[in-house]
């Protein structure tokens, strides 16, 4: 015990020593927290749109009014002609345009109807989508607006509740979601090429013919990022809490202890990484080619998994970071304890205990 | 024989911020001479090899290389030396054949010459059977003798050899010395930095370097009678223990 | 010119004879580019719908039926009561409640006037905002049904006014989703590979000692980071085909504008990404610490690029920063090449930026690297 202690104290020397890595290692996730908090949303806001009035009457000025008043948009321009449309998309600057047919206010009192393009550049669908959607939720309360006094009869009137996220906020939804990138590659990435580097600088072999066990080698390597992680881990989540104002709805202390979980959940898949491979550079490459883009898109971290095709969303349960986020989420915005985290809770043991049994096998397979 | 300097050494000095690395060296290497750089580590034996192969600036002092000035003329130095560290420095994941023709095409050899120097060098090493071999399979020994043969490839006028012989057996210390006496003997001179003191025997002149500075050159046999003693393990010990 | 060739030779040779890293290079990427195009959707789909009838009437079954032929929802289960339903909700199993109150169908038709209560798990606030918008969309449906249905005379004396909105999606008319998604997240996969490759290669030469030898050497300093960084480039290219290849094959993605052009642009802007990887390899010691900031400015490109979210939704100061961000230019230049047809002057503003970046790094690069200590 007291050799491994040393060993254990020798490698957080090589750590501390090392000022530039000691840097990135908890500068970086602080930079990417607080940039991300603030710059990472799928909100709309302020998009950049024109508009073509064919009619130029008094309802198609009072829409345009509406439009340009809220805060998702900014009317940039007024094009004169359908020929514009496409060499303002085309160059980029405008996302969309509101066609105003022929005497619209004419159709409208007459007819009882008029009607309204909305031009979206569709090259980015999740933006195009939503800017249709306000769109026409505008027009259609100043739609409202004037059949005001025309009695409705036999209204349904539907009362909508938004739950765990009333001011449908996206830092909300991304805040665990970095925190849960940031865990996972800082640990799997860190473990998989210390241990790697000692084999390729043969240092490796001097510590397995030491009278430790293989076994007290490579957690000896292993704790102290488990302690680096958990610092990163709660500096994140007292940034969450301070500077993006995330409620803690559940138990800060079982956040605390599912966070030290996945942290060595990350850290077992990478001392599985290390086994498989020999030099540093291809344990990188695995860790960061392999795991950066499934973390960020099969976790449900950005995008929904409940909208992927069945056969991803089979997959998506083999990434680790998947589970962590929904734990994250749970206790952090609905308040959730353990009785209803269990599953994910379980799921995220069995993978480690399954990481480092395969560790395990491997390596003894080298060995002889 | 013509007397002929082919490295000069003038109060030669590295300063890294407060430390004096290496303090006003001088000396003169003549041709076709086998120069032991003797001392301890840390002695500042490689600092003062960096700065005469031109790839670390002196902070004071000159030194001449093969002619060329060290201050200004780094890369005709480059040109006319041949190096071999203390770190393996041949490419592990190259084979035998193509480690020889990387470094001939960068010290810019033509084809035929490099296929002539690949199939003499691989004859004379006897690595017939192993050209085609990952350089990294290889023992050791044999690394480091292929590493001074690729570091020779370019017939350079100097050689500078930084603790060749690191880890190697008894026996192929031996077969290393001998190529570099055959390499002397071409008229080729030989720079080289050891801590094994009956290599030092081996070199025609020593100069031992202690913290810094040069604190005896001479043959070896001249120094053991300075120093009335029989080996040069013990010149060695006396200089030490003088400074300390 | 001829030393150059040998550095090239010898660094496709270590590459291809790598088999651990061979894999990694060429077909972990083009996988990638495969499986996880699908994945990047905002589309709202197979919502997770529960709801508690405690109506039990005619009509409460009507509006339930119509959630259950809709497209966008997926009926999971019903609730007795409101408790039962939020511990689902909490559980995760039920993003979206329906709540329809006892007295539905009395009230509508005594008082014609009704209520119904909705919640929607808002975590994910863009999806409950669409789910939102759903719902709204078949309960007006079901509402104008029923009162036409109860509506037995006009009541004619004023009548509402209609306002349409036809939406019109340019460039990509179904809202399809890979088709933005397969040249994004090429773009990332050709970036991220050769930025890790280059900038741990000098480093690697650092820490295992060849590096040294070379600086022996008389080569020169423009003459060895060239013969470097070429291979890189051209795996850079060579990816860049293969799924370009792939993206037709497989997503049939649309090429309106010039490939050549395309290419034109990437071999400028794989000299960004060479220029940092270069400048990353200088400025560390060990492999570790290259890789380290290479992630860290991978991962703030990629989040940053307006791939996964819109620039514009960003806070203006972001927006000014996003303008340092390559990848960010090469997914515009992407899109408005392959997606608009556009030409040489529409993608001349990102191109002339790009060129500066290369320009500004390089020149950095080369000066920073240092053959003499």
């Amino acid at each position: 015990m007291k050799r491994f202690l040393g060993f254990v104290r020798k490698e957080f020397y090589h750590i501390f020593r090392d000022k530039r890595s000691l840097f990135i290692l908890f500068g970086m996730p602080v930079a990417q927290i607080l940039l991300f908090g603030f710059a990472i949303t799928n909100e709309i806001n302020n998009v950049d749109i024109a508009v073509l009035n064919q009619s130029k009457d008094v309802n198609t000025q009072e829409i345009t009014q509406k439009i340009d008043a809220s805060k998702y948009f900014t009317i940039k321009r007024f094009l004169t002609s359908e020929k514009e449309i496409e060499e303002a998309f085309k160059k980029g600057d405008i996302k969309a345009v509101i066609n105003f047919e022929k005497d619209f206010s004419e159709h409208l009192i007459k007819e009882g109807q008029g009607s309204i393009q909305i031009l979206t550049d569709a090259t980015d669908p999740n933006t195009a989508s939503a800017i249709t959607n306000y769109i026409s939720s505008i027009i259609q309360s100043y739609q409202q607006q004037q059949n005001q006094g025309v009695q409705m009869d036999y209204q349904i009137h539907p009362e909508v509740r938004m739950v765990y996220n009333p001011e449908l906020k996206s830092v909300f939804m991304f805040v665990p979601g970095v925190m849960t990138i940031i865990l996972m590659l800082v640990s799997a990435m860190m473990t998989s090429i210390s241990i790697t580097r000692e084999k390729e600088l043969g240092t490796m072999e001097i510590l397995l013919v030491s009278p430790l066990s293989s076994f007290q080698v490579i957690v000896g390597k292993v704790v102290p990022y488990i302690f680096l992680s958990m610092i990163n881990a709660a500096i994140i989540i007292f940034l969450g809490i301070t500077v993006f104002k995330m409620p803690i709805a559940g138990n800060l202390i079982l956040l605390g202890l599912e966070s030290v979980l996945f942290i060595i959940t990350s850290l077992a898949l990478g001392i599985l990484i290390s086994t498989m491979v020999k030099t540093q550079q291809t344990a990188m490459m695995i860790s960061l080619m392999g795991l950066m883009l499934p973390v960020i898109l099969l976790s449900g971290f950005i995008f929904p998994i409940s909208s992927m095709p069945p056969p991803l969303q089979v997959i998506s349960n083999i990434v680790p970071a998947k589970w962590f986020i929904t734990i994250a989420k749970g206790i952090m915005l609905k308040g959730v304890g353990l009785g209803y985290l269990l599953k994910e809770t379980l799921i995220l043991i069995g993978m480690t205990v399954f990481f480092i049994a395969l560790s395990i096998k491997k390596y003894k397979i080298r060995l002889e | 024989m013509k007397e002929e300097n082919v490295i000069i050494s003038k109060g030669l000095t590295k300063r890294f911020g407060g430390f004096t690395a290496v303090d006003a060296i001088t000396f003169e290497v003549k041709k076709g001479e086998i120069f032991g750089f003797l001392g301890a580590n840390g002695a500042g034996k490689t600092t003062a090899m960096k700065m005469l192969i031109g790839i670390s600036n002196p902070t004071g002092g000159e030194a001449m290389v093969a002619g060329f000035d060290v201050h200004t003329q780094q890369d005709a130095i480059k040109k006319n030396i041949g190096y071999m560290s203390q770190k393996f420095a041949l490419y592990d994941d190259l084979t035998v054949a193509e480690n020889i023709t990387f470094y001939g095409g960068i010290y810019g050899l033509s084809r035929k010459q490099i296929r002539e120097k690949r199939t003499k060098l691989i004859e004379t090493l006897g690595l017939g059977e192993i050209a085609h071999q990952l350089v990294g399979s290889l023992p050791l020994g044999w690394k480091q003798k292929l590493a001074f043969s690729v570091a020779m490839l370019h017939d350079p006028q100097i050689v500078f050899l930084d603790e060749p012989t690191g880890g190697v057996d008894p026996i192929t210390r031996r077969q290393f010395w001998e190529m570099i006496y055959k390499a002397a003997d071409k008229g080729t001179t030989i720079f080289v930095t050891t801590h094994y003191m009956d290599e030092a025997e081996y070199c025609h002149r020593v100069s031992i370097m202690v913290a810094g500075k040069i604190e005896a050159l001479d043959t070896p046999k001249k120094l053991k009678e300075q120093f009335e003693v029989s080996s040069m393990n013990d010149v060695f010990l006396r200089l030490a223990r003088n400074i300390e | 010119m001829k030393v150059i060739g040998y550095i090239i030779q010898k660094e496709f040779k270590q590459i291809f004879r790598n088999k651990g890293m061979l894999p990694i290079i060429f077909v972990l990427p083009l996988l990638q580019l495969l499986i996880l195009s699908n994945a990047a959707t905002y589309e709202v789909k197979n919502i997770l719908f529960a709801y508690i009838d405690e109506d039990r009437s005619a009509s409460s079954r009507e509006l339930i039926e119509k959630f259950n032929a809709s497209e966008y929802f997926d009926v999971k289960a019903s609730y007795v009561n409101y408790k039962q339903a939020s511990e689902a909700m909490l559980k995760g199993e039920v993003s979206v409640l329906l709540h329809i109150p006892q007295d539905f169908e009395r009230n509508l038709v005594r008082y014609k006037k009704t209520d119904l209560s909705i919640t929607i798990d808002a975590i994910d606030g863009a999806a409950a905002g669409v789910e939102s918008g759903y719902i709204n969309q078949i309960i007006q449906g079901f509402n104008k049904k029923i009162r036409l249905e109860l509506l037995s005379f006009s009541n004619g004396n004023s009548k509402p006014v209609r306002i349409e909105t036809i939406p019109s999606f340019w460039y990509n008319t179904t809202l399809d989703y890979k088709t933005f998604m397969v040249p994004g997240i090429l773009v990332l996969l050709v970036t991220m590979i050769t930025l890790f490759l280059s900038g741990m290669n000098i480093v690697r030469e650092k820490e295992i000692g060849t590096l040294e030898q070379i600086n022996v050497t008389p080569i020169r300093k423009g003459e060895f980071i060239i013969g470097k960084l070429f291979p890189f480039w051209v795996i850079g290219m060579g990816l860049l085909t293969i799924g370009l290849i792939l993206a037709k094959l497989i997503f049939n993605t649309p090429m309106l504008g010039s490939i050549g052009l395309l290419y034109f642009y990437t071999s400028f802007y794989l000299l960004v990404i060479l220029g940092m990887g270069l400048l990353i390899s200088n400025y560390t010691d060990t492999q570790q610490q290259a890789m380290f900031i290479a992630w860290f400015f991978v991962v703030i490109f990629i989040l940053m690029s307006g791939l996964f979210t819109p620039i514009e939704s960003m806070p203006k100061w972001a927006q000014w920063f996003t303008e340092l961000n390559p990848i960010k230019y090469f997914v515009e230049v992407v899109r408005m090449v392959m997606l608009k047809g556009a030409g040489f002057t529409d993608i001349l503003p990102q191109l002339i930026k790009t060129l500066a970046y290369a320009f500004v790094l390089n020149v950095l690069a080369v000066w920073s690297y240092k053959k003499v200590s």
